[in-house]
């Protein structure tokens, strides 16, 4: 079965109308798809990143205090409000922190090796923590070792404390240092003394979520210090296996117990990890649904534009069809015919579309400092859009390989 | 006439109701797609203060010098305490404020209310004159009251109702932390959006603050910024509240109003000789370098116009481009489908110009139809809108008058323009040419 190609170009010029605009249909719809499916990509990625925390144990209370105490007070609090979270049954640990990982903004600091160094190594998140941080967060210690509650001190507000000794994610360490002997050495997270790694953790996410800080993604510190500020604290507590619930409702009568100097935000004050990673990714998995319902429809709709306009074309030129038929082609020939019709169409319209996905990436790029596109995703936009032509093209191409040769004789 | 030309419209468009409803829809959902992004486009990108808003501005001070922005560290947003104060000291404007966040918890008298947490603003009292805050009741403290560290509140219209049930509390005492303060005014409902005013600390569209309290009084009690502390190149300062002023952080937001444009040259030249005078004092050692941006450039400055919002906007566009496209192929297969019908009534004297009439009636049609299914999906998709952006944002957007109007116009026009050339089409078939063939 050969290709008719030359006759199937001169019939085209006698719809160029037709043809120009199923063409710069598919460009277009290859050009929105390509970036839809770029967007919905990197959004998807977002959702998936690891937090290193025990989620499924692990919840969050946002503690206000009802009036503004010295530090020496505050802490005072802190220390009871932890205690009596630790001796509730169903909780495992309890830790007081100045953030938490997916919370959606929160403290970075830019890290130099000495300092005298003018541009940072790289940017870290910035964690305050107890010698229960690691193991109320669940994080797992791959090197060193934790802190020791001597060597804990109290951080009040707008404070500026540098201690000696830090832990720092693993994802951090290797960055710093690629030999990986990261354990001992001193660094300059914004200190102007350093501060000596004592221990790695394997994974422990920034608190942001924004693509700025997507960069340093993983890089964090923790810092011997327990929060004190005047204005609130949030403890994170993990539950014993199975018992979240029961430590949800327990805690924050426990607090309220010991004194009503403070207030929960009804909305966020006590937050499981299912709720907080979900708020922190809402705009992500919306903007991937948007994108995708309109990737959808509107290769619904390019799809439905193709069949109408080849159903036009086969109504127009059923006469023709019959004199092919009678004079020796196969029904066959006439569905190859079709199909090599918009076959030719769709590939001047994907060449076009390529270009134009390209550009508009470019320009996002540049205006939105979107990342850039991989070639992989107008290769399967490509691929999409002429299978789709194709398919649209196949009902309509059967009904005209069923004209009968006979209509050959009939007038329209 | 028109009358007849639309009956036949809807005679031709039920004849084939498949193609007539993948036209309508396909312009309800560009329509209503371009149209619910388009919602939430208006409502961030809004001037909160047009009357004003060419008149206020935000200076930015070089404080970490060129060695920062080397780094591709940017101007801080705000103004460190030691340059906020030393400005507002100045007066070299008509009004000035220095702003920044804090956050209290508001005690109510009667001891069975439970205590509950509040967010306001300390400023200087030229914040309520230059932003045209209206009032209630009572007014704003005054200078006076500034220097005097007074214990002085205004409250918004929520916390009024909230603390005094709505009723004229000036004169009053709030209870605010540990603090007692006098009620000096109560504004009426002000919340402009975005909240220029503070957006290096917030997004500019959160619910409306709670209070207002002098800036003076706020540092001489220690209060904490709620909002932003930039602290590059501050490591190694002095220790606790003094040293935490005396700092280079940066967290003061600060505001000038200039009336003219040679208010604005005037208060060039006045930031260019305070930076030069800190230089000979060796505060800085670089030559001076300022910004002073009005409120539209500066919320162009601070990207308040998420970059989600713009290029959600530009897709939908694009869908809408692709469906007008889809609708000219098939409303050109649909009239050419007619060549024969065009031709008779051609032959019986029927003029181009009545052939243009008949057929763009027929795409009006489609064009009113389609629009009113976009409206409908407009109206679902603004609902569904919070999926999407986040929900300070999403609350703002919503369907009105001007809105709906809007959806029905641009389907008409669209549907009206991708008619355009199928209509021009079918006004050119040649009568003989068709009659002959038959």
């Amino acid at each position: 079965m050969n290709l008719q190609i030359r006759p199937v170009l001169i019939a085209l010029r006698r719809h160029k109308a037709g043809t120009v605009l199923i063409a710069l249909q598919i460009a277009l719809t290859l050009a929105i798809v390509c970036n839809a499916l770029f967007i919905i990509h990197q959004r998807l990625a977002n959702l998936s990143v690891v937090s290193g925390v025990d989620e499924a144990d692990v919840f969050v209370i946002t503690n206000q205090w009802a009036t503004d105490s010295p530090t020496p007070q505050v802490d005072a609090q802190v220390k009871a409000d932890v205690l009596a979270l630790r001796q509730l049954p169903a909780v495992l640990d309890a830790t007081p922190a100045s953030g938490y990982p997916l919370q959606g903004g929160g403290w970075d600091n830019p890290v130099t090796m000495t300092p005298e160094q003018i541009k940072p190594s790289t940017d870290s998140a910035v964690y305050l923590g107890d010698e229960h941080f690691i193991d109320t967060l669940g994080l797992k210690l791959i090197a060193g070792r934790n802190f020791r509650p001597d060597e804990v001190t109290v951080f009040g507000t707008q404070q500026a404390i540098y201690p000696p000794t830090v832990i720092v994610s693993k994802a951090l360490a290797d960055k710093l240092f690629p030999d990986g002997n990261a354990l001992g050495k001193g660094i300059y997270p914004m200190s102007p003394t350093p501060t000596t790694i004592i221990g790695i953790v394997d994974t422990l996410q920034r608190q942001g979520v924004d693509q700025d800080s997507n960069t340093y993604a993983g890089q964090s510190l923790i810092w011997p210090l327990r929060s004190a500020d005047s204005r609130g604290v949030f403890y994170i507590v993990r539950a014993r296996p199975g018992q979240l619930a029961d430590a949800m409702r327990e805690a924050p009568k426990a607090l309220i117990a010991l004194s009503r100097q403070r207030i929960f935000d009804p909305q966020n004050g006590i937050q499981d990890y299912a709720t907080i990673r979900r708020k922190a990714y809402d705009s992500d998995r919306g903007m991937a649904i948007l994108m995708g319902i309109i990737s959808v429809v509107l290769l619904a709709i390019t799809a439905a534009g193709i069949v109408g306009l080849t159903s036009f074309w086969v109504g127009q030129r059923r006469k023709q069809i019959g004199v092919r038929r009678a004079l020796g082609a196969r029904q066959s020939d006439i569905l190859v015919y079709f199909l090599t019709e918009n076959f030719l169409i769709s590939t001047a319209g994907v060449v076009l579309g390529a270009v134009l996905a390209i550009a508009f990436n470019l320009w996002t790029e540049t205006r939105f400092a979107m990342a850039p596109m991989s070639m992989t995703y107008v290769g399967i936009g490509v691929l999409v859009l002429l299978l789709l032509g194709q398919g649209a093209t196949f009902a309509p191409a059967l009904r005209a390989s069923r004209v009968p040769p006979v209509e050959a004789t009939r007038s329209v | 006439m028109l009358a007849y030309y639309l009956q036949l419209g809807l005679r031709s468009l039920r004849r084939n109701p498949v193609l007539t409803t993948l036209m309508v829809l396909a312009i309800g959902f560009g329509i209503a797609s371009s149209m619910t992004t388009y919602a939430v486009f208006r409502a961030v990108s809004g001037n909160p203060l047009p009357s004003r808003s060419s008149q206020l501005f935000a200076p930015q001070i070089d404080i970490w010098g060129p060695q920062s922005r080397a780094q591709g560290v940017d101007l801080p947003d705000a103004l460190s305490y030691t340059d906020a104060t030393a400005l507002m000291r100045a007066r070299k404007a008509r009004y000035q404020t220095a702003i920044y966040p804090v956050g209290h918890t508001a005690i109510p008298q009667d001891a069975g209310s439970e205590p509950f947490a509040v967010d306001g603003y300390a400023t200087y009292a030229d914040f309520f004159p230059m932003f045209d805050a209206p009032f209630i009741y009572g007014g704003g403290w005054d200078a006076g009251q500034d220097d005097a560290r007074a214990s002085v509140v205004v409250i918004s219209s929520q916390l009024n109702q909230q603390l005094f049930a709505g009723a004229d509390s000036v004169g009053r005492t709030v209870r605010l932390d540990d603090h007692d303060y006098r009620v000096i005014g109560v504004l009426a409902d002000w919340n402009p959006r975005p909240r220029f005013y503070d957006l290096d600390n917030n997004n500019g569209f959160a619910d409306p603050p709670g209070f207002f309290v002098p800036f003076t009084l706020a540092v001489d009690l220690q209060t904490e910024t709620r909002g932003n502390n930039n602290c590059y190149g501050s490591t190694g300062r002095a220790p606790g509240w003094q040293g935490w002023l005396q700092s280079d952080c940066a967290w003061v937001s600060f505001w000038v109003e200039l009336p003219d444009a040679a208010a604005v040259q005037a208060y060039r030249n006045f930031l260019q000789g305070y930076m030069a005078e800190q230089d000979r004092l060796g505060r800085f050692r670089w030559s001076p370098y300022y910004t002073l941006r009005d409120l539209t450039q500066w919320m162009d400055y601070e990207q308040v116009v998420p970059p989600e919002t713009r290029i959600s906007l530009l897709l939908s566009l694009g869908f809408l481009l692709v469906c007008l496209v889809n609708t000219v192929g098939l409303m050109l297969a649909k009239f050419m489908r007619r060549a024969g019908e065009i031709g008779v009534r051609r032959a019986l004297g029927a003029s181009r110009r009545e052939i243009w009439a008949q057929f763009l009636a027929e795409a009006a049609i489609v064009g009113v139809v389609g629009g009113l299914v976009g409206v409908l999906f407009t109206g679902i998709g603004v609902l569904g809108i919070g999926l999407v952006f986040e929900p300070d944002i999403a609350r703002l957007a919503h369907i009105d008058v001007s809105l709906v109007a809007l959806t029905l116009a641009c389907a008409l026009v669209a549907t009206l323009g991708a008619a355009f050339y199928p209509t021009w089409r079918a006004a050119r078939v040649q009568p003989a040419w068709q009659l002959k063939s038959n």
